[in-house]
C-alpha cells in the first residue's frame, strides 16, 4: 500500500456539487485513513449519497478536489476509479439481472479486481462463500430476494478487491436478525485493512461499526469525531430533529447526571 | 420563386404532421416504434380510392368511414397482439411491428397491385403573389391540420384524453390511479391508426400513391418524430412544418433528388446534439 | 479466456461444419455454388450482427450501410487498378474506420434513437451514393473488374473466400463469446451504469464492438461486389437487408455462438424452397414468420430455454394467465 500509516488512503478537499443552483455537497473537506470505519450519518436529502456519487466518479464535482493514495482522481471515468480500488454499492442495487449470482460476482473480479477469467470465478466463489449466498450460485440474480441482493451487491464490490469500500444504506429493508449478519460481515471486511464509508440511519448499526462518524446537513460537515460525541452534538440533534426539539433534548442532558 | 417553395412546403408540412403524430403518440404513449404506420397511410389512402373510384360514393362520406376503420384496425392489432410484447425490449417489438408492416404491405400489394393511383379532383388554382397553389393541396393541409388540432383538443379536454396523456407521463401511477392501462394502449394505437389513415386519405388527393411509398411516410414520420419530440402534438405540428419547409428549400436549392436526404441528415444531427427534439419533453428512449 | 468442455465441443462442431462446407465446393455446381456463398455471406453479416445487437444487445440496424461500404471501397479500388484481396482488405479497413467515427456520435444513444441513428445512416449513404456521380457511378450503378479464369474456378475462388470469411467470423464469435471482452458485452447489455461501477469502460468496449461489426460488414460487401461485379445504390444499402439480417439471427437466437449460422440458414433455405414457389407472396411469408417467431420464442432457436419452455405448456392452462401489460 502506497499510504504509510499516517497519511490518509482518501482526502476530500473543498469538495462541493451544485445541482441548478442548490448545493448537494457544500465545501465538504475530511480525510479517511487506511483501514478505519467511517460512519457518514445525516438527515435525508443531506448529500450523503452525492458525496458517495462524487468519490466514485459517478457525478463529476462542481469544485474542490479528490486525492486517493496521494493522486488526484476528480478527472477520472467511474470505471477508472474502480480499477483504482475505490468500490461502492447501490442504495437500489443494479444487478445483472440475466446473469447468474455468480457471474454477477465475477463481473466484479474480472475488470476492477484485475484477474483472469479462470481466477475471477474463484474468487467469485471466495466472496459468495463469505456472503453465505454460495448456494445461489447459478440462479440468476432476479430470483433473488431482497436481502440477498444487497448481499450480492456486496459480494461483487468484494470482488472488485478493493483499498475503499463505500456502503450505501446496505441496510435499508432488512430485518433484525439479517443487519446483524450485516455487522458481522462488515466487521470481517474491515478486519482485511479495508476502509469502510458507511452510510446508515441506523444508529446502532453506525455505533456497532465506527470508531468516527461524519454527520452532513445541507451537503455541509456538520459534527465530525468520535462517534458516541457525535451523537450528543446539540447541532446533530438539531439537524435530525428540528430546534425545538434539540433544546428541549439539550436542557434533559444537562440535568441528567454523566 | 422561393416564395412558391416556402408556401409548398409549408402546405406539405400541415399534411405532414397530421402524418406524423399518430406515429409520435405512440411512440410516445407506448414506447412502440410503429413499423406499420407507412403502411395505415397506404391503407387510407387505398380504401378512399376504392370507396370513392369504385363505390362511387362521395369524399366526405367515404373518408371518414375510413377513418373508423383504421381505428378498428389498430384497436384490435394492439389489443390482440402487440399488447402481449409491450414490456419486452425494443429490439423485440420493432421487429415486431416490421413483421406485420410486411404482412399488410404484401397484402397491399397483391391486392391492389403497384401502379400508382390517384384521385385527380381538380378544385382549380389559386394564382396569388405569383404562386399557383392547387387548391386541393389547402383544402387537404387545411382538413389535415383540422384533424391534429382537434386530437390535441380531446387529449387535452376529454376524459380519455388526459388518461392517455397520464400514461404517457408515467405509466405505472397511472394504473394506481385506476386508470385501465391495456385499454388505454389499445386506443392510443387506434388513434394513432385513424391519423395515418386520414392523412393516406389527403395523400390521396396529391400523390399518386403506390403500396412502395409506405417507406417513404414511416421515414418523414421518424424524422418528424425526432425534430418535434415524442408523443407532443404541436412537437408533430412544428416537426411536419420544419421538414416540410426544409425539404422544401432543399429542393430549391440541392434539387428534388436531395429533399429526402437532407431530412434525413437534419434528423441526425438532431439526435445527435439533443436526443429529446426541439419542442418535446424527455420522451421514452 | 475460459475455454471449457462445451466451448471446445463448439469450436470442432464449428470448425468440421466449415471444412466439410469446403470440400463440397468442389462438388456443386455452378448454381449450387451461389446458393453456398450467398449463405456464407449471410452468416458472416449476421454473425457481425450479433457482436454489437446480440452480445451487446443494441438494436444496431445498420449493417446495410457496412455492406454497402465494403461494396463500394473494392469496386472503386478495383477500378482503380487495386488487386482483388487487397481491395477487401482495403474495404475491411474502411469498415472499421467508418464504424469508428460513426460509433462515437451514435454510441451516445440508446434505444430506439440509436436504432433509427443506424437507420438514417444506410439511407444518408444510399441517397449518397446515388447522387455522387463521379464516384460512384450514380444511380445507375458501377461495373467492377470481372476476375480472369473459367466461370467454374472462379466460383469456387468466391465460395471459398466467402467461407473462410465466415470462418473467420464464427471463430472471432467463439473468442468473444468465452473472452472478458464478451463477458463485458453481455455486463452492458444488462446495465451500463453496473458495467461502468464494475470497472468496464464501456464506451471503449462499445466502439471495439461496433467496429468489429463493421468490419465484417464491410469485407462480406467488398467479396460480394468483386464476385458480382456490378452493384448500384439500392442493392448495396438495402434496407430491408439490414433489417432482415437482424431478424434472421433473432430467429436463431441472437447472443449465441450457433444463432447467426442458424438464421442464415434458415433463411436461405426459405429463400430457395418457400419464395421460389410462392413469389407474391415472400415478404408476407418472412412477416408471418417474423410474428410467429417473436411471439412465441423470441429467443430464437438457439437462445430458447426449451425446456422450460415445454414444462410451462405442459403445465394446466389456469396456472398460466397472461398478466395484463404494464
Amino acid at each position: 500500500m502506497s499510504a504509510s500509516a499516517d497519511k490518509p488512503i482518501l482526502e476530500l478537499r473543498n469538495v462541493s456539487r451544485v445541482f441548478d443552483g442548490i448545493r448537494a455537497v457544500d465545501n465538504v473537506s475530511l480525510s479517511f485513513k487506511a483501514g478505519e470505519i467511517v460512519g457518514l450519518i445525516g438527515p435525508n436529502g443531506a448529500g450523503k449519497t452525492t458525496l458517495v456519487n462524487l468519490i466514485s466518479g459517478f457525478v463529476r464535482v462542481s469544485g474542490g478536489d479528490v486525492i486517493y493514495e496521494g493522486r488526484s482522481i476528480v478527472r477520472d471515468k467511474p470505471h477508472a476509479i474502480a480499477r483504482a480500488g475505490i468500490a461502492r454499492t447501490f442504495q437500489i442495487v443494479q444487478p445483472f439481472a440475466q446473469m447468474t449470482v455468480l457471474e454477477n460476482v465475477m463481473a466484479g473480479a474480472i475488470y476492477a479486481g484485475h484477474c483472469g477469467m479462470r481466477q475471477a470465478q474463484e474468487k467469485a466463489m471466495e466472496c459468495l462463500a463469505f456472503t453465505k449466498l454460495a448456494s445461489f450460485a447459478d440462479k440468476p440474480a432476479a430470483e433473488l430476494a431482497l436481502a440477498n441482493r444487497k448481499r450480492l451487491e456486496l459480494a461483487k464490490s468484494l470482488a472488485m478487491n478493493p483499498r475503499i469500500l463505500m456502503l450505501d444504506e446496505v441496510n435499508a429493508g432488512l430485518n433484525s436478525s439479517e443487519i446483524d449478519q450485516a455487522i458481522a460481515m462488515i466487521h470481517e471486511i474491515a478486519g482485511q485493512g479495508i476502509t469502510i464509508i458507511v452510510i446508515e440511519h441506523l444508529m446502532r448499526v453506525v455505533t456497532a461499526l465506527a470508531k468516527r462518524a461524519v454527520v452532513l446537513h445541507h451537503g455541509a460537515v456538520v459534527s465530525e469525531g468520535p462517534t458516541e460525541s457525535v451523537f450528543r452534538d446539540p447541532q446533530v440533534i438539531e439537524a435530525y430533529l428540528g430546534n425545538k426539539f434539540a433544546k428541549h433534548f439539550a436542557e434533559s442532558m444537562s440535568a441528567m447526571p454523566s | 420563386m422561393l416564395a412558391q417553395y416556402v408556401v409548398n412546403g409549408l402546405l406539405m408540412g400541415g399534411l405532414y404532421a397530421c402524418l406524423a403524430v399518430g406515429f409520435a403518440l405512440v411512440w410516445g404513449v407506448l414506447n412502440i416504434v410503429n413499423m406499420l404506420h407507412g403502411s395505415m397511410v397506404v391503407l387510407g389512402a387505398y380504401f378512399c380510392l376504392v370507396g370513392v373510384q369504385q363505390l362511387g360514393l362521395p369524399l366526405y362520406a367515404v373518408a371518414p368511414a375510413v377513418c373508423i376503420v383504421l381505428f378498428a384496425f389498430g384497436y384490435v392489432i394492439q389489443r390482440g397482439l402487440l399488447n402481449r410484447v409491450i414490456t419486452q425490449p425494443i429490439l423485440i417489438t420493432l421487429t415486431l411491428t416490421f413483421g406485420l408492416e410486411l404482412i399488410v404491405n404484401n397484402v397491399i400489394l397483391n391486392v391492389f397491385s403497384a401502379t400508382p393511383r390517384s384521385l385527380a379532383v381538380n378544385l382549380g388554382t389559386l394564382d396569388v403573389w405569383g404562386m399557383r397553389i392547387p387548391m386541393v393541396r389547402i383544402v387537404g393541409m387545411l382538413v389535415a391540420v383540422f384533424l391534429t388540432l382537434l386530437l390535441y383538443w380531446l387529449l387535452r379536454h376529454s376524459k380519455m384524453g388526459r388518461a392517455i396523456i397520464a400514461v404517457r407521463m408515467d405509466r405505472h401511477a397511472a394504473a394506481l390511479m385506476g386508470i385501465r392501462i391495456p385499454q388505454i394502449y389499445a386506443l392510443t394505437f387506434g388513434i394513432g391508426a385513424l391519423m395515418a389513415g386520414a392523412a393516406g386519405c389527403a395523400m390521396a388527393l396529391i400523390y399518386p400513391v403506390t403500396p412502395m411509398m409506405s417507406g417513404v411516410f414511416l421515414g418523414k414520420a421518424f424524422v418528424i418524430c425526432v425534430l418535434g419530440g415524442l408523443g407532443s402534438v404541436p412537437g408533430a405540428i412544428i416537426g411536419g412544418l420544419v421538414l416540410g419547409l426544409v425539404e422544401g428549400l432543399g429542393t430549391l436549392t440541392l434539387g428534388p433528388q436531395w429533399a429526402t436526404s437532407v431530412g434525413f441528415i437534419l434528423m441526425m444531427a438532431v439526435i445527435i446534439v439533443f436526443p429529446s427534439g426541439i419542442a418535446g419533453k424527455k420522451g421514452y428512449e | 479466456m475460459i475455454f471449457d468442455r462445451p466451448a471446445i465441443i463448439k469450436l470442432v462442431v464449428g470448425v468440421a461444419l466449415f471444412m466439410g462446407a469446403a470440400i463440397a465446393g468442389g462438388l456443386l455446381d455452378n448454381y449450387q455454388l451461389q446458393v453456398g456463398t450467398s449463405l456464407a455471406m449471410l452468416s458472416v453479416l449476421c454473425m457481425g450482427w450479433n457482436i454489437t445487437g446480440g452480445y451487446m444487445g443494441y438494436p444496431m440496424l445498420g449493417m446495410a450501410a457496412f455492406f454497402g461500404l465494403g461494396c463500394y471501397i473494392d469496386a472503386i479500388a478495383q477500378v482503380a487498378g487495386i488487386p482483388v484481396v487487397a481491395a477487401w482488405l482495403l474495404a475491411t479497413a474502411g469498415g472499421a474506420l467508418t464504424a469508428a467515427l460513426l460509433g462515437l456520435a451514435l454510441l451516445r444513444l440508446k434505444g430506439h434513437y440509436f436504432a433509427i441513428g443506424t437507420i438514417a445512416i444506410v439511407e444518408v449513404l444510399r441517397e449518397v451514393s446515388n447522387n455522387w456521380e463521379s464516384l460512384t457511378g450514380g444511380a445507375v450503378g458501377l461495373n467492377v473488374p470481372i476476375l480472369q479464369g473459367d466461370p467454374e474456378t472462379v466460383g469456387r475462388f468466391f465460395y471459398l473466400a466467402m467461407a473462410s470469411l465466415a470462418l473467420l467470423a464464427f471463430l472471432i464469435t467463439i473468442v468473444i463469446d468465452r473472452s472478458r471482452f464478451g463477458f463485458g458485452l453481455r455486463c452492458i447489455r444488462q446495465n451500463e451504469q453496473a458495467a461502468s461501477m464494475v470497472g468496464i469502460d464501456v464506451f471503449r468496449y462499445k466502439v471495439a464492438a461496433f467496429m468489429l461489426s463493421g468490419a465484417l460488414g464491410s469485407t462480406a460487401g467488398a467479396v460480394y461486389a468483386s464476385m458480382v461485379a456490378f452493384i448500384e445504390p439500392k442493392d448495396a444499402f438495402s434496407l430491408i437487408m439490414t433489417i432482415e439480417v437482424a431478424v434472421m439471427t433473432m430467429l436463431g437466437g441472437m447472443g449465441t455462438i450457433f444463432g447467426p449460422l442458424a438464421g442464415a440458414v434458415f433463411f436461405v433455405v426459405l429463400r430457395e424452397f418457400v419464395w421460389a414457389n410462392f413469389i407474391n407472396w415472400h415478404s408476407g411469408i418472412l412477416g408471418l414468420i417474423v410474428v410467429i417467431v417473436i411471439y412465441f420464442v423470441p429467443g430464437g432457436l438457439f437462445g430458447t430455454n426449451w425446456k422450460a419452455l415445454f414444462r410451462r405448456a405442459a403445465r394446466p392452462r389456469a396456472s398460466v394467465r397472461s398478466q395484463p401489460a404494464l
